[in-house]
């Protein structure tokens, strides 16, 4: 009891004071996450809005498959990204195994299928709605896509937002990949998972509450969207 | 030698669709010249705009043909349709009618010239900056109706251009329908208000349960209607 109390106090004055150690774990988890995602955006979003506009044999299994990789545990995430940039895989050359880059890697794999997916969601809604008359103004589903991804902007944002909450909370991926090397691939989840082992309970702490803190911004953001968003559709 | 520079006369030539096991409409041949606004009139249900959406290619028939003069290609880019329920982009008032301005390779002066006419056409200028989904039914109608007059058509499809209009607006639509139709426009539209159909028709389809049963001058049509089911339907009995 009395050590908990002194490992919360102490994590507030981490916080607080914005002690090196956190600032710098901190930092590093939002570049991770943050690149991961726009890694994935630019291969989900298109994938999803192609998707969505397009009819061709194979398309059904194909969403099956991606709404099944919506659910890919972390740690096979991890696992397979692990095996390709291991000193023996096919991408062991690169020396990229307990980087950053291998962390981003990891988590773009993690979350290109979710934005895929969502993104197929919301863009075919729209394109039912708007197939006929933009049809009428001469626009086949390729010219659509671009029309169908600025028209569902805000609803893109919030699946954004959903593929960086997935992200910066994982922690199964980039424990495997990245090695949770102090100073230069710890980052907020392995930090709070190993040392809590360990028995460093202040810092675990203090990453949890920004960690908590990010999850709630971000989330008060997606609310925000679906707001503006709701004064565009009418 | 017709001459080159049009696309009419729009040509019907036993025209089915059927959807769902269900057979919509059949049979329907039908010549649609320049002139005067043609009025597509008849009961709920008759297949008003289906046949609408078969003569703009939106909906591909499942017996017979349509078929426009002139070059291939060019008859797409000179129609343009409004329908019953207008699809509003999520996107500003004047950026809805910039849209297709844009799409048919306009420079960028003459979309603005363009956007700012139709807008002042149907009195939504000071609306301009507005989401135009959140338009009220009437507005949203008049958007779309100044979103396809911008694109100058040759041939415009308006499908009940002023079904949730109130009485001034209907009177200002008739007006901008009178005069597209004086500058050439050709119309092609369907209402359930027949003294409008009397005020602006040059020929009258009648149409009932997927058929067209008369096509004729407005005039004689309502005057003297050839079949049963329209004299019916002009009394207001009809049966659908
Ligand atoms: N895609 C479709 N699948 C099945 N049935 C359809 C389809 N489209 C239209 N219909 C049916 O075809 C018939 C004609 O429809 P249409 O919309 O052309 O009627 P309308 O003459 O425009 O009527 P209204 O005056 O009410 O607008 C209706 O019975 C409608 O239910
Ligand atoms: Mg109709």
């Amino acid at each position: 009891m009395h050590d908990l109390s002194d490992a919360v106090s102490t994590a507030l004055r981490l916080v607080a004071s914005a002690d090196p150690a956190v600032v710098q774990v901190v930092l590093l988890s939002l570049r991770v996450s943050l690149t991961a995602v726009a890694v994935a955006a630019l291969i989900g979003l298109p994938l999803g809005a192609l998707l969505a506009v397009s009819r061709f044999p194979g398309r059904r299994p194909i969403i099956v498959v991606l709404n099944a990789l919506m659910g890919l545990p972390p740690v096979v995430a991890g696992l397979l990204i692990y095996l390709l940039l291991s000193r023996s895989g096919p991408l062991g050359s690169l020396g990229l195994l307990f980087t950053p880059a291998a962390m981003v890697i990891a988590q773009a794999t993690l979350i290109t299928p979710i934005l895929a997916a969502l993104a197929r969601q919301v863009l075919e809604g729209l394109w039912e709605e708007y197939a006929e008359q933009l049809r009428s103004f001469g626009a086949g589903p390729w010219r659509a896509v671009p029309t169908l991804l600025w028209d569902g902007r805000f609803a893109l944002l919030t699946v954004l937002l959903a593929g960086f909450g997935r992200a910066s909370a994982e922690v199964g991926a980039v424990i495997i990949v990245g090695g949770n090397i102090e100073g230069f691939t710890r980052v907020m989840t392995t930090a709070i998972a190993l040392e809590t082992s360990k028995g460093d309970l202040p810092l675990a702490l203090a990453l949890g509450m920004v960690l908590m803190t990010i999850v709630l911004a971000v989330n008060a953001l997606a609310q925000g969207l679906r707001d503006v968003s709701a004064r565009w559709a009418g | 030698m017709r001459a080159p520079d049009t696309i009419l006369p729009l040509q019907a030539e036993g025209l089915g669709f059927a959807a769902g096991g269900v057979q919509i409409l059949r049979d329907v041949t039908l010549t649609i010249e320049a002139g005067p606004p043609t009025f597509l009139i008849g009961p709920n249900g008759a297949g008003k705009s289906v046949l609408l959406r078969l003569l703009h290619r939106l909906l591909i028939p499942t017996a017979g043909r349509v078929s426009w003069s002139g070059l291939p290609g060019e008859a797409a880019r000179r129609q343009a349709m409004v329908f019953q329920r207008p699809v509003l982009l999520r996107r500003s008032v004047l950026a809805n009618v910039l849209y297709p301005l844009r799409l048919a390779g306009l420079a960028r002066a003459e979309r603005a010239r363009r956007a700012q006419e139709g807008l002042d056409l149907v009195g939504l200028t000071a609306l301009a900056g507005r989401p135009a989904r959140r338009l009220s039914g009437g507005e949203q109608q008049r958007l779309a109706l100044a979103r396809a007059a911008a694109l100058q058509p040759e041939v415009l499809f308006l499908d009940e251009p002023c079904a949730s209009l109130d009485p001034a607006a209907t009177r200002a639509v008739e007006e901008i329908v009178a005069a597209l139709a004086a500058r050439g426009t050709k119309i092609v539209m369907t209402t359930h208000d027949l003294g409008q159909a009397r005020r602006l028709a040059g020929d009258v389809v009648f149409l009932h349960r997927g058929r067209v049963l008369e096509h004729s001058p407005a005039e004689s049509f309502f005057a003297e209607p050839e079949t049963r089911e329209a004299a019916a339907f002009l009394r207001g009995e009809l049966v659908w």
